[in-house]
């Protein structure tokens, strides 16, 4: 090949030409959680039609309530799967972290408040632990976290009875610190004579918080890089390892805060509660546009994920339904949201 | 052959090899890049070039010999030592993320912070100029670089690189995957990188590519160095038979001649390749 050297510096061009301006429709269809949102909608107006109790500004509010205690912990199993991995122990690590502060307290006389922060540690401590062995050994996080997952559920079983000869935790609503600690993580306030429960108002934060940090920070731009290629980020200088167990903690700190929810709402702790709910919070991300194989998703997705399942949910019931088909439903709505999803992505990247 | 000068330069190996348990990969082997030099890495699969370079890139440590950076011995514990020396790699997989759009990946590791959230105006604005000064005119720096061609992409890593501080530039196969005039795109950036006054260690398998803007040429067969060149001292044909194993190739068409009428055909074409390898295909694209 003739190898002609002379560099030629390029001239700018008038502003892109060859880019015709999107309309705000065409650039809001490549948006990850589009999908979750035209699902969100119809499932909206079904249940808003069929279901005449569905209609009250109190439902609506029910259904924000049972959305929220999944969707906070969704927020950050949305950013785990961004940056590339799963958790199948975050169900039980909610338990996990009720449990401990509600046994610490009681058991050592100790104020609610140490209570919670030793939970606290806990769970970060089971988060930087499956976090550090996904890292180190290079074993796919779904066999890690669900080795962990047993592990846990098996712990929380067998130390509860230990400790307290029975499956449930005592109550612990006559522990010092026990009304301040309720109010910050389970209690109500109305508007306009509607019941608004404070998890509401934390998933919000959370969702903010989190979608913030994804998207505008230098943190976001190395979880959407390790999960989308992790030698690429890794021969960059991006630190990984440091990344990846950064997020499954922060799964444990959201976990711990649903738990300390679940504590101060019911003052007791079934211990063999919580199984099966890390597939809810899969399923929120997935239906809110997470890529199953890392490096693309959204937390708002996760948040119309978690919003479809409490609608879901709730509306079964108002509708009058059978809820013994609920599961079904749910798993209809997850094939249903990913077809929709694979759909709209191909639409939008066809359109770009 | 280590030509001694006055000044240090960038990179010099000297003598270095590197074993995996009892498997020699790479041994004594010399090598060295100056500011505005490019220094061509030529051998065949499992030559010992990856190992080479992972070494100079700090991926691995080299187990015999000596690796000097502007005159100073160095033992690199991972590819980020290597960067804050000016020692920058653009790999094969070219470490870009695909789904993500091309000013995150431009910035990637290197993010430009404002208090705590990243200047996003900025990084936006430095990616499209950057570009821009390496001759691509992208339309987008939203487009995720996955939707970018293979020798867009590779100029996309080539640039981030310079932007970033290298002295001196690893190249990985730039122009394995790409065509005929992509090739030339990227040849060009090489050349615009050592006229910026870069090192650079391009590694490739191909001397049509490498003849036309090498200063160096060292050849690798089977982690052992068959040679170690200044321009002055090979013409590309010499280069050419060296690569090709001219002398394998000719083995194989004897071969070939005994094994019936169909066979003894194949072998001719591929004796008069041999002959033919490299002459009247280029012209000189010696640019000093």
């Amino acid at each position: 090949m003739s190898q002609t050297v002379d560099v030629k510096p390029t001239s700018p061009p008038a502003r892109d030409e060859r880019l015709v301006r999107r309309s705000l429709l065409s650039r809001l269809l490549t948006r990850p959680e589009i999908g979750a949102l035209l699902g969100a909608i119809v499932i909206y107006i079904i249940f808003f039609a069929v279901a005449p109790p569905f209609r009250d500004a109190g439902s609506l509010s029910t259904v924000l309530y049972v959305s929220s205690t999944y969707g906070i912990p969704a927020v950050a199993v949305a950013l785990l799967m961004i940056g590339g991995e799963f958790d199948l122990s975050a169900g039980v690590a909610v338990t996990t972290s009720a449990l401990v502060a509600s046994i610490f307290s009681y058991q050592f006389t100790a104020n609610m408040w140490v209570g919670v922060l030793v939970s606290l540690v806990v769970a970060l401590l089971v988060g930087f632990i499956d976090g550090y062995l996904v890292v180190k050994t290079g074993i796919p996080s779904f066999l890690v976290t669900l080795g962990t997952f047993f592990m846990l559920r098996g712990l929380n079983l067998a130390v509860t009875k230990l400790i307290t000869g029975n499956v449930g935790t005592n109550d612990v609503s006559t522990i010092d610190g026990f009304n301040s600690a309720q109010k910050v993580f389970s209690s109500s306030f109305s508007i306009g004579g509607v019941q608004i429960r404070i998890t509401l108002l934390w998933w919000i934060l959370f969702i903010l918080v989190g979608t913030w940090v994804l998207l505008r920070t230098q943190i976001g731009n190395w979880i959407f890089a390790v999960g989308g290629s992790a030698p690429s980020s890794r021969a960059v200088g991006v630190p990984v390892d440091r990344v990846k167990i950064g997020l499954f903690m922060a799964v444990g700190f959201l976990c711990w805060f649903t738990g300390m929810h679940i504590l101060f709402a019911f003052n007791t702790v079934q211990s063999g509660i919580g199984l099966g709910n890390e597939f809810i919070y899969i399923v929120a991300a997935v239906v809110g546009g997470c890529l199953l194989t890392g490096g693309y998703g959204s937390v708002i997705g996760a948040a119309i994920g978690a919003f479809i399942f409490g609608m879901a949910n709730q509306g079964i019931v108002y509708a009058g339904w059978n809820p013994d088909w609920f599961y079904f439903f749910l798993g209809a709505l997850l094939l249903g949201a990913i077809l929709l999803n694979n759909w709209v992505r191909q639409r939008a990247e066809a359109m770009r | 052959m280590t030509t001694t000068e006055t000044a240090a330069p960038l990179v010099r190996l000297t003598e270095a090899g590197k074993n995996y348990g009892n498997i020699v990969a790479l041994q004594g082997v010399n090598l060295e890049v100056s500011a505005g030099e490019v220094t061509c890495v030529l051998g065949d699969n499992g030559a010992g070039k990856s190992t080479l370079i992972k070494i100079i890139a700090g991926l691995h440590q080299h187990t015999h010999g000596s690796y000097e950076v502007e005159g100073q011995p160095v033992h690199f514990n991972s590819p980020r030592e290597a960067l804050d020396h000016g020692i920058a790699t653009v790999y094969q997989d070219l470490a870009v993320v695909p789904l993500m759009p091309v000013w995150r990946n431009f910035f990637l590791g290197n993010e430009v912070k404002k208090g705590p959230r990243m200047d996003i105006p900025f990084m936006r604005k430095t990616t499209k100029q950057e570009l821009l000064d390496m001759g691509i005119d992208l339309r987008d720096v939203d487009q995720a670089i996955g939707t970018l061609s293979g020798g867009e992409r590779q100029c996309v890593a080539i640039s981030r690189a310079v932007h970033f501080g290298a002295k001196v530039l690893i190249l990985d196969e730039p122009t394995a995957a790409l065509g005929v005039k992509q090739s030339g795109v990227v040849l060009r950036y090489i050349i615009q990188a050592r006229e910026r006054g870069l090192g650079v260690i391009f590694i490739t398998h191909n001397p049509h590519h490498a003849y036309p803007v090498g200063d160096r040429f060292l050849l690798l067969k089977r982690g052992q160095s068959l040679g170690y060149y200044r321009k002055s001292e090979v013409t590309r044909d010499e280069l050419t038979a060296l690569m090709a194993g001219g002398a394998e190739l000719e083995e194989l068409s004897h071969e070939l001649e005994q094994g019936g009428a169909e066979s003894a055909a194949a072998a001719k074409v591929l004796e008069e390749e041999v002959h033919e390898l490299g002459i009247d295909r280029v012209s000189s694209g010696d640019n000093k």
